[in-house]
């Protein structure tokens, strides 16, 4: 009874004006806009022929849809040196891996810094968001030189096992896990569970939007990283760096540049609205009042 | 092991009996607890393993390797001589292009930082008020620009110099000017395009985490709220989300803050590299240019440094600012 009267509420939605709504409708359409336009750009732009894309005065929108960009840049990866296929398995593997990683090692430390005190836990969060805010650039030679030492140049680990613990990806999950109440867990440690079982049947599920909010970070991350620093053997090499190899021969391939544009976007935008679409769904109930 | 409760002052954490007492410990005793503490927490340490070492090993080591090398005369092929604080006093003395990119930097990180959350949060919310079929669209077009790594490049055809930038056709159509306007060779609009393209790009860690935050908000908070006499979502907003979203909203700070100061892709790849005059220069761009034209690495670790310090100084004032919502 009491949960359908609550289902009502929530239905009818309170405190909701009609110009309130109206407002937000036209205010977000109109910076929507501005914000799709390089989606479509770029939709647009892989679509057009050669000579649509050099056209005076320039057009955003495509007039004569071709899928020409699209099969010189398949006939242009079967003619590689390294078969393609091994450039799209190394992405792959180093995604999942790298995500799934990811995911479980930031979890797993945001679990104990934002639920238990011990000694230590304090200082070493504070280290690892001031961690985030140094420069990413400069610490490039002294990681080489760390790569080095462990021999993890030119293997996969040099692009994987860093990207597991993202100092992001911790104070992302910290923050959403101090929200978990603390009485669920005590109650969960009174029934006999495990700190492992509390985290992964208990923490893990309440926290879904943001784990699948990190994936959409760590996907993009990995997915976008050309390895070149790190890595020198060609078939070790990842797709957006053999992609970028055929776009660097200049206007001649100028299609197929923005075929490829769009070819590295897929992945990244299909993680993107099968992470979100689940997030969006996801009702926030921890069903315990304090 | 203690669970922490939620709200509860450093006095009143039940972390052992003796805590009471503590000001009359002596050193041995302090560690002999701190000991117990950490055989105690066995397990908090084993969930927390894989992370430090990880993090030690390609975070913390490279960070304080790049402090040292502030010290030191580095050109990445020979070994590093000690110069003490030298690079420090080159930095603020004598490199004049430095205190450009500093004015620059600044200019960037106070106009694009708080727009730039403020814009994050604000849509993050509206769209949460959306009806459901439309929210994962709205997220996807909004988040566009940060999807894909160099997307901005599409500004530099929409406002490239010549009468094939998108700009200056719609602008000699119109009869306005007579002939394109240079926007990203001119420093009158530089820093104009790099602000707008900045703040285009600016919906990113944030924006999601914020997406990610206010599904998180518990709802019956609002029936609550609703029966106090909360009369609109205005006031729903205050009092009840933005405060339930605290932790979140920190986060979107702190990335907001790094972002706003580490402004580099945009203008290296917008208006080029080095700019006009040096008018977009950042720090960041300032720090490359030495890390990867000069080979002076240790003058960039110095940079690094510096810029590393004005974000700890920031962070705390923001820090400060937060803990006021809500109140």
């Amino acid at each position: 009874m009491i949960d359908m009267a609550r289902h009502r509420i929530i239905k009818k939605k309170v405190n909701r004006s009609k110009a309130g709504s109206v407002a937000i409708f036209i205010i977000l359409g109109l910076f929507g806009v501005f914000f799709a336009f390089p989606l479509i750009f770029s939709i647009n732009n892989a679509l057009k022929p050669l000579d649509e894309l050099f056209v005076n005065p320039p057009d955003i929108f495509v007039r004569n849809p071709t899928t020409d960009n699209f099969q010189d840049l398949f006939v242009l990866m079967s003619k590689s040196w390294v078969p393609f296929s091994r450039y799209i398995y190394n992405t792959l593997f180093n995604t999942i891996v790298g995500t799934v990683g990811n995911i479980f090692v930031c979890s797993m430390a945001a679990f104990v810094l934002a639920k238990y005190r011990f000694p230590g836990s304090k200082v070493f969060f504070r280290i690892v968001i001031l961690a985030l805010m140094f420069n990413g650039y400069v610490t490039s030679v002294p990681n080489y030189l760390v790569m080095n030492k462990l021999g993890w140049i030119d293997t996969v680990w040099s692009i994987v096992i860093p990207a597991f613990a993202t100092p992001m990806g911790l104070f992302l999950m910290k923050q959403f896990m101090s929200g978990v109440p603390d009485a669920l867990i005590e109650a969960a440690k009174i029934d006999g569970a495990s700190t492992w079982r509390i985290f992964f049947k208990i923490v893990m599920p309440m926290v879904k939007p943001a784990w699948l909010t990190l994936m959409v970070f760590s996907v993009q991350q990995i997915w976008n990283n050309p390895a070149a620093m790190f890595i020198y053997s060609e078939e070790l090499k990842t797709l957006p760096y053999a992609l970028q190899q055929i776009v660097t021969s200049g206007v001649a391939r100028a299609g197929v540049g923005a075929a490829v544009t769009l070819f590295i976007m897929v992945v990244p935008i299909g993680v993107f609205i099968c992470a979100q679409s689940n997030v969006l769904e996801t009702m926030a109930n921890s069903g315990i009042k304090e | 092991m203690q669970i922490v409760k939620k709200g509860a002052t450093k006095k009143d954490v039940p972390l052992s009996e003796e805590t009471n007492s503590k000001k009359k410990l002596t050193y041995k005793e302090y560690f002999q607890r701190q000991f117990r503490l950490v055989g105690a927490n066995k397990t908090c340490y084993l969930f927390l393993a894989p992370f430090a070492i990880i993090f030690i090993l390609f975070n913390i080591v490279p960070v304080f390797t790049s402090i040292f090398f502030s010290f030191t005369d580095y050109n990445v092929l020979q070994a590093p001589s000690f110069v003490g604080v030298d690079n420090y006093t080159n930095l603020i003395l004598t490199d004049k292009v430095f205190m450009t990119a500093i004015q620059n930097t600044l200019l960037i990180a106070f106009i694009t930082g708080p727009i730039g959350y403020l814009m994050a949060f604000l849509f993050a919310w509206m769209i949460n008020e959306l009806p459901r079929y439309l929210k994962s669209v709205a997220v996807l077009i909004y988040y566009a620009p940060s999807i894909s790594g160099n997307v901005y490049l599409i500004w530099t055809t929409l406002f490239s110099g010549d009468e094939y930038g998108y700009a200056n056709q719609m602008l000699l159509e119109m009869g306005v000017v007579s002939e394109p306007i240079k926007f990203l060779t001119d420093p009158k609009y530089i820093m104009s395009i790099v602000l707008i393209v900045v703040l285009w790009a600016s919906l990113g860690a944030g924006f999601l985490g914020f997406v990610a935050g206010l599904k998180n908000v518990d709802k019956t908070l609002f029936e609550a709220g609703a029966i106090d006499g909360i009369k609109n979502r205005w006031q729903e907003l205050w009092f009840i989300t933005l405060p339930s979203m605290k932790p979140m909203l920190l986060f979107g700070a702190i990335m907001a803050i790094t972002a706003a100061f580490n402004v580099s892709d945009v203008p290296k790849a917008v208006v080029g590299y080095p700019s006009t005059d040096y008018a977009a220069r950042t720090v960041v761009t300032h720090l490359v240019d030495y890390g990867s034209e000069r080979f002076e690495m240790g003058y960039a670790c110095a940079i690094a440094t510096l810029l590393f310090l004005l974000l700890i100084l920031c962070k705390s004032l923001v820090e400060k600012f937060l803990n006021r919502i809500g109140q």
